[in-house]
């Protein structure tokens, strides 16, 4: 066979190392890029703020005045110039009589930081983006790829285990440390990461025309993640026609719905939509400043706003009736697409115990309420704002602001996404999202979709349960010959994949007898009452 | 009933177990000497592959047993008494019991060839084996892998995915020729040699050579046919020829033995109180067709609640029903429901199609006076049990059956479905009235099917 004629391995497995070396360096430098450099502003620095638009005309001048003293110092680290720049502002917020808020400050801090940054990031950005994004994406698809000539099409899980930065090893606690760092920096100290985001700029300004913010890094990064790791999953499953639809599904809705379309809106001076993202996922979707600012967007924004009750009021239920949940989570879905990309790798991780599932469902629940409540205090406050007395007074800020901090960046990101390699790729998905358990109610109690058992076929061996990446345990289900009707399931299909015996079938059909109870010496006996 | 004890944590004992508690009260200890808990022997490989830990492989969290206050003992059982009913482990503790049933499994076979004790060879059963196996497999050059069963093919996989080149010695001209059809024989030829296993054919092993630490270095091989003698030098040797029932603490015991513990057909043995299931079982009246030593996971598991039904009051026969299997060769799936033979008897006929790439095949048996069909064999493509055994049960007529065949397909959405080509197929064998297929794959349709009939 060719696959194992010496000669026709080489330049397959050259190829590998070749691909393997250029990720790391890709990653080498966007580490380096980070740290390297150091901030000073400058006096063209200074107009070019001025230029941008970034600081609000009513507070420029006041802005720009406390920070010419800094003109031409240099620091080394980012804490040194932010503490610099923080003073400034302070000073600034005094003169203009305390009218800038904790938020615009926070935006202020960011571009003064972003202008002001020295690294190398700064002075040849084509050739860093060059050399950290796309070297890094091209050697990791260089080192997927070959797979297609050295292995047969299969399942690929050998040494899944033995891998230190899959099973919880050194290398993977450094994984996790590194990427929750980098949801931390992202939500919560974004002028310390302003190397990073300008890394981004080639992209952002050949898509926007503008210089990246750090949304627009973010969705850059998260796509290019989906993007190459899709190719994995495609190499990976190449015999497996659902697993090949559903990555082609989620790349595309991550790349048109998530990246681009919000991105050319929002570049037009229009409402940046997600139009696949629902509500509550999409938690903000009925904050006031979202309504207010899709009211004042004309047809477009009106029209979003219909879209978007549509969608979570009707589409996503109804779909869930019909097809499960898995339209929406593993098809569909940003969060999912990255977990069923970049978090394939960890997907094994996830805790199988009846204690994790006990944990799962009072916090996805409770995270479900908490996201109602807060939706209705906020849409209460909003109606009656009018009045001059809301509803529930002046707390709308407060809870969007905590729901923000708390579900959408701590939960969602840095656990959601900075613990792939410690708790495995879904803990969101698992633990928090409220839309999913909106559409786990659905599942479990009104839809056509079920895990099927194929009879008597199984053998216990576990393979399902363990790449479950709900954390389900699917052969308790398999062993009885019972189906699996569970709210949590996504519908990945890889346990279906992985069985060695051909006993799992997703699928959608007649409600009746979906729920089973199956005795295996009946299966024995040839007939099977399936009423 | 005052106390059960069962010997052996295996899927047959436990299943046993499980069935007690769930219908009555009665305290319940299981014995085992290789392992605290229960774990899927069937898992062992994936173990070593890296697909799985070890705790993966256990089917209930250990604090299951707590629970359904079934007690686990760790121990060997060197002797039973039934006339004193109670069983003695190694160690001198006794357990009284009021019923016994044995679960003792199987025992990896050795037939004797000079070299087979050396270290560096071993068979593959337990999980000391699987321990043993990963300490000898360590750092290794070359391994040989003696025995053409599904043993064999899985030991294969296992070292081949450490990166240890494998020969394979098989006895059989094809493999398992003697169980499967030629087609399907050269199908499972090609997927293990397509994974760049050595794959010997007609070759037996003559004996294994020793270093002068003891450990193995070669095996001499000769053709099974030809005689000829070769010698591969090697560092392990996998022995995978079959296994035996694991009875040999039972001589003695007054319990009827055979090749393994002889059952009725309520699985008594022939002591009071005393069952046995599983693997060591030796069935004194198997069904038509069925051989009185099954050592399979499923016939294990039947088995277990049957002995659990008639100690709970509820009186049962062993009934292992329509035959099926399944197994996996490499990354090539295969399924059987119902008897697909190697030859075709008297009076039966069959209808087999191949994908053209070699890798994926359907085949019918059927009888050739009222075209009632006794069999389906899968390669690469999945089909439901529920449905092929209904079928089989019936005596369906085959055109009635490839007329539905699409119901009867299990693989997953958006799979390519083949039975269109099956049909084609039986047409042009069989001109005059062309059969159309009228289902394609769906839940639903099987539903109709299975009520309908
Ligand atoms: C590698 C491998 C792969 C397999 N794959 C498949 C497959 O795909 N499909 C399939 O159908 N079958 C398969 N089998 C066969 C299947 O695993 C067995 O049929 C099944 O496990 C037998 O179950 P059992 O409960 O009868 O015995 P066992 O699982 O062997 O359990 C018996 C237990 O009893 C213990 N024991 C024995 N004697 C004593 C004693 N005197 N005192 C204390 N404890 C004792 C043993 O240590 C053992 O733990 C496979 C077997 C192996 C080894
Ligand atoms: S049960 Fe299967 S399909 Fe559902 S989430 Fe788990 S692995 Fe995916
Ligand atoms: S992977 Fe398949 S055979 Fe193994 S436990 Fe799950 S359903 Fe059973």
């Amino acid at each position: 066979m060719a696959a194992h004629d010496p000669s026709s391995r080489r330049l397959p497995t050259v190829l590998r190392s070749l691909g393997f070396a250029a990720f790391v360096i890709g990653l080498v430098v966007f580490l380096a890029a980070l740290v390297l450099g150091g901030y000073q502003l400058t006096p063209e620095g200074l107009s070019a703020l001025e230029a941008s638009g970034k600081i609000s005309p009513d507070h420029r001048d006041a802005v720009l005045a406390q920070l010419e003293p800094l003109e031409g110092q240099w620091f080394r680290s980012p804490g040194g110039f932010i503490e610099a720049v923080d003073a400034a502002l302070g000073a600034a917020n005094s003169d203009l009589g305390g009218s800038l808020g904790d938020y615009q400050q926070g935006e202020y801090r960011f571009w003064i930081t972003r202008e002001a940054s020295r690294g190398p990031a700064a002075g040849r950005t084509t050739l860093l983006f060059l050399l950290s994004f796309v070297l890094a994406a091209l050697g990791a698809v260089a080192y997927f790829l070959p797979r297609l000539w050295l292995e047969p099409p299969g399942i690929k899980n050998h040494g899944v285990w033995f891998s230190s930065v899959r099973s919880r090893g050194a290398w993977g606690i450094a994984l996790g440390v590194l990427l929750i760092g980098f949801y931390i920096g992202l939500y919560f100290f974004p002028a310390y990461i302003v190397n990073w985001i300008r890394l981004a700029d080639p992209a952002s300004r050949w898509l926007t025309g503008g210089p990246a913010d750090r949304w627009f890094f973010y969705g850059f990064l998260y796509t290019l993640a989906i993007l190459v790791m899709a190719v994995r999953m495609a190499v990976n499953y190449r015999h497996n026609r659902y697993q090949l639809v559903r990555t082609a599904s989620v790349t595309f809705f991550q790349l048109g719905f998530a990246f681009l379309i919000p991105t050319i809106l929002g570049a037009l001076g229009k409402p940046a939509y997600d139009f696949k993202n629902a509500w509550p996922l999409d938690y903000h979707f009925f904050f006031d400043w979202h309504l207010k600012e899709l009211m004042a967007s004309g047809a477009l924004g009106w029209f979003i706003l219909f879209w978007g009750i549509g969608l979570s009021v009707l589409v996503v239920p109804l779909m869930a009736v019909f097809f499960g949940k898995r339209w929406y989570c593993s098809w569909v879905c940003g969060c999912g697409g990255l977990a069923e990309t970049l978090g394939d790798p960890f997907r094994h991780l996830s805790d199988k115990r009846l204690k994790a599932w006990r944990v799962e469902r009072f916090l996805i629940h409770g995270v479900l309420v908490a996201a109602v409540v807060m939706t209705a205090i906020v849409l209460a406050n909003f109606f009656t704002a009018g009045s001059g007395h809301p509803l529930f007074g002046g707390i709308t800020w407060k809870i969007q602001k905590w729901y923000g901090f708390l579900i959408g960046s701590i939960f969602a990101g840095v656990v959601g996404t900075g613990f792939y390699p410690l708790m495995g790729n879904r803990m969101w998905c698992r633990m928090g999202c409220p839309l999913a358990a909106i559409l786990g109610i659905v599942q479990r109690f009104q839809s056509r979709f079920r895990i099927t058992t194929n009879g008597g076929q199984c053998i216990s061996c576990g393979n399902c349960s363990t790449y479950c990446e709900m954390g389900i345990d699917v052969r308790w289900y398999a062993q009885r010959g019972q189906n699996v009707v569970r709210s949590s399931c996504v519908g990945c299909g890889i346990c279906a994949a992985v069985c060695p015996r051909g006993v799992l079938r997703l699928e959608n059909g007649p409600t009746e007898g979906r729920i089973n109870e199956v005795s295996l010496v009946q299966i024995g006996r040839g007939r099977i009452d399936l009423a | 009933m005052s106390q059960v004890v069962i010997i052996g944590n295996g899927i047959a004992g436990i299943t046993a177990a499980r069935h007690i508690r769930k219908r009555s009260d009665v305290p319940i200890t299981v014995v085992s000497a290789e392992s605290d808990h229960f774990f899927s022997r069937t898992a062992l490989m994936y173990i070593y592959m890296g697909h799985m830990t070890y705790d993966n492989t256990k089917p209930y969290e250990d604090w299951f047993w707590d629970k359904n206050r079934i007690s686990l003992v760790r121990g060997y059982v060197d002797q039973v008494d039934t006339e004193a009913k109670k069983v003695r482990l190694a160690g001198g503790r006794h357990l009284p019991y009021s019923s016994l049933i044995i679960a003792s499994g199987s025992k990896s076979n050795k037939f004797g060839w000079p070299g087979q004790d050396l270290d560096g060879v071993q068979g593959l059963y337990s999980l000391q084996d699987l321990e043993q196996m990963e300490k000898s497999t360590a750092g290794i050059e070359r391994a040989v892998v003696v025995g053409g069963g599904l043993i064999g093919v899985e030991m294969s996989e296992m070292l081949h995915s450490r990166g240890i080149p494998v020969t394979f010695l098989v006895r059989e001209t094809s493999w398992m020729n003697f169980a499967y059809p030629p087609e399907e024989s050269a199908m499972i030829n090609r997927e293990i040699r397509a994974h760049g296993i050595d794959l010997r054919l007609g070759t037996e092993i003559e004996r294994i050579e020793g270093d002068e630490r003891g450990s193995a270095r070669a095996v001499v091989t000769k053709g099974s046919e030809t005689q000829a003698s070769e010698t591969l030098p090697c560092d392990f040797v996998g022995l995978t020829v079959g296994v035996s029932p694991n009875i040999d603490f039972l001589r003695g015991s007054g319990i009827e033995l055979d090749r393994g513990v002889l059952v009725d057909d309520h699985l008594r043995t022939s002591a009071p109180d005393v069952y046995a299931a599983g693997d060591c079982v030796q069935l004194r009246n198997p069904k038509p067709g069925r051989r009185p030593i099954e050592p399979l996971w499923y016939t294990g598991r039947m088995m277990g609640e049957t002995i659990a039904r008639t100690l709970c009051g509820e009186e049962t026969a062993y009934d292992p029903g329509i035959w099926f299997n399944s197994a996996k060769f490499f990354d090539l799936e295969w399924q059987v429901y119902g008897q697909v033979p190697a030859k075709l008897g008297d009076g039966e006929k069959t209808l087999y199609w191949e994908h053209p790439d070699g890798g994926r095949a359907i085949r019918i048996v059927y009888r050739a006076e009222d075209l009632a069909v006794t069999g389906f064999q899968l390669m690469g493509i999945r089909y439901r049990h529920e449905l092929c055994q209904r079928w089989i049960a019936d005596g369906c007529p085959l055109p009635e059956v490839l007329e539905n065949l699409g119901a009867a397909n299990f693989d997953p959405e958006l799979y390519r479905q083949y039975e269109g080509e099956l049909v084609a197929l039986y047409n042009r064998q069989h001109p005059g009235a062309p059969l159309r297929l009228r289902r394609r794959r769906g839940l639903k349709g099987m539903l109709e099917l299975l009520r309908a009939s």
